[in-house]
């Protein structure tokens, strides 16, 4: 297993972010440090088949590549080389001491920071998500290109200009306080949430789905690290039981298949597991926040055997929760969606009247209120909304939402 | 004799896994599970969620999110518990720390439970310890 190939590789890209965030600490440059990790896994990928992985794969690479790039600064300076590799390959003498400075702490405070510099409240929401792609993640330019759906020399750009504005940036590298923490993490889940949205409403391409499982491997590592964070937790809940849901979100020709229609024995059971362990861990904490809240909603429809057996007071009263937490009309609108269930059509459609204004130019606003109208019989204004709501589709798969709709109304009309 | 078998591997890297990779082995250790039950020596197996989901209950009040984490302690003993959440398994752990107060107990969902598949599991072996 150690010489298969495909074991260093998933090892590398596990390693990365606390190894990258280590030696970012240590050079406090973010290119010198890319480059050390760089040269590091060169190095593991000509040592580690030969001689077997080594016990903590990320110290080793930190070791190695801080070594590798103070060796090449010294080269450039005065020509001393550093002993080979091979001598602290195995890390007998090395890596006790170096471990023990590396403790769960200091990682945790190196990841959140790599993290945190990618969320630049300069940087566009975009440019946070590719930079974080491919500084933490590892992915190639070409891959993020792919999944943004840019080209390969836009994504360059974008990257490149997204370093020169933080590099002008004051970093901070003094261990944060407890109050400093929170507001990064908050930064961060916020950051995450962005990428896993990126590919959620994608659809089903696999380069655009795929960073899904990227958010949700950097929502698993920052609870790792900072274990008794509810928010945090509510967040991977939130994700994984969304994320859940993707064997079941589109049919054989890539057509979205809404929540009411999919088949639910084909939701994944163990991302479910998970993410209801998490929200029930979450909860036990009586700090609930808008990310619990959400999960909390995911869960009830994950519970519901069936989309008739949906526990709609408990949407609403979620929905109720977040409104107070984060009041936006966004939520607003949701929440209308479980109070038309509960309370019938009209109810619904008073709940959303005032939001028209401010949601003027929402898909889901006049894709939801084309199906109040359509429930009430009220067509003409119903097909009016959803022809709304098409020109309004952000994605191929939104506007196929809505086309389900206007295709049923054209079928009862004939 | 009964043996456990612990499995141990980096969960960062496992829980990484592609759908196709998490087969591929899933496929390679059913081969083994399939000998194993023919052969009446498999009892129940099970894949644990990653130590996040881990909830650690020291002594009667002291409830710690994450797995247990030291290494003074060794690992004596488990239990497979079915109850409805957290907090109801949170109670049994209690119950336990109650009859045996110095031990820690961590509580970690399970991804995957395969029962006991043989015929003649040993009841009464099960005694005699």
């Amino acid at each position: 297993m150690i010489h298969d190939p495909a074991w260093i590789d998933s090892t590398l890209t596990a390693a990365r972010p606390q190894a990258v965030s280590a030696l970012l600490r240590y050079f406090r440059d973010m290119d010198t440090a890319e480059e050390a990790y760089q040269e590091a896994c060169l190095r593991a990928l000509r040592n580690w088949p030969q001689n077997g992985p080594p016990r903590d794969p990320v110290a080793w690479l930190i070791l190695v590549g801080r070594n590798a790039a103070l060796d090449r600064t010294r080269r450039q300076s005065r020509d001393v080389a550093l002993p080979p590799d091979d001598v602290i390959s195995d890390l007998n003498d090395a890596e006790a001491p170096l471990v023990d400075r590396l403790d769960e702490s200091h990682y945790r405070d190196d990841v959140l920071r790599l993290l945190f510099i990618c969320c630049h409240p300069e940087l566009p929401a975009t440019q946070q998500i590719a930079l974080a792609l491919r500084i933490v993640s590892g992915l190639s330019v070409p891959q993020i290109a792919r999944a943004f759906l840019v080209s390969d020399a836009a994504m360059e750009q974008r990257i490149t200009r997204a370093k020169a504005r933080i590099a002008k940036a004051d970093v901070p590298f003094e261990t944060p306080g407890a109050a400093e923490r929170t507001e990064r993490l908050a930064a961060v889940a916020t950051m995450i949430y962005l990428l896993f949205n990126e590919g959620y409403t994608a659809g089903n391409e696999p380069a655009r789905a795929a960073l899904c499982d990227e958010a949700i491997r950097l929502a698993r590592l920052l609870l790792r690290l900072f274990s008794v964070e509810p928010e945090i937790m509510g967040l991977t809940a939130l994700m994984l039981l969304q994320q859940s849901r993707l064997p079941a979100r589109f049919d054989r020709a890539g057509d979205a298949i809404l929540l009411e229609d999919q088949d639910r024995s084909l939701w994944n059971g163990k991302l479910i597991n998970e993410g209801l362990a998490l929200l029930d861990k979450a909860m036990r904490h009586n700090r609930p926040g808008p990310y619990q809240v959400q999960a909390a909603i995911a869960a009830t429809h994950t519970r519901a055997a069936s989309f008739a057996e949906t526990d709609w007071a408990a949407i609403d009263a979620l929905y109720a929760a977040l409104e107070r937490m984060q009041p936006s009309p966004v939520v607003t609108l949701n929440r209308a969606v479980a109070v038309a269930k509960l309370h019938g059509p009209t109810a619904g459609l008073e709940m959303i009247a005032p939001l028209e204004k401010a949601l003027s130019s929402y898909f889901h606003y006049f894709g939801a209120r084309g199906a109040f109208l359509l429930q009430l019989g009220r067509t003409a204004e119903a097909r009016t909304d959803f022809d709304r709501a098409i020109s309004l589709a952000a994605t191929p798969a939104q506007a196929a939402h809505i086309r389900q709709h206007l295709d049923r109304l054209i079928q009862d009309a004939t | 004799m009964l043996y456990t078998l612990l499995c141990y591997n980096k969960e960062d890297v496992v829980w990484s896994w592609s759908k196709e990779e998490d087969e591929a082995v899933m496929n390679r250790l059913n081969v083994v599970h399939e000998k194993l039950v023919k052969e009446g020596k498999l009892g129940p197996a099970l894949r644990l969620l990653p130590t996040t989901t881990a909830t650690t209950l020291r002594g009667p009040d002291m409830v710690i999110d994450g797995p247990f984490a030291e290494t003074k302690e060794q690992l004596l003993g488990f239990y497979v518990i079915d109850v409805a959440d957290l907090d109801a398994a949170l109670t049994v752990a209690r119950e336990l720390s109650a009859a045996n107060p110095t031990s820690v107990y961590e509580i970690r969902p399970i991804a995957l439970y395969v029962p006991e598949a043989r015929e003649n599991a040993p009841k009464d072996r099960v005694k005699a310890y």
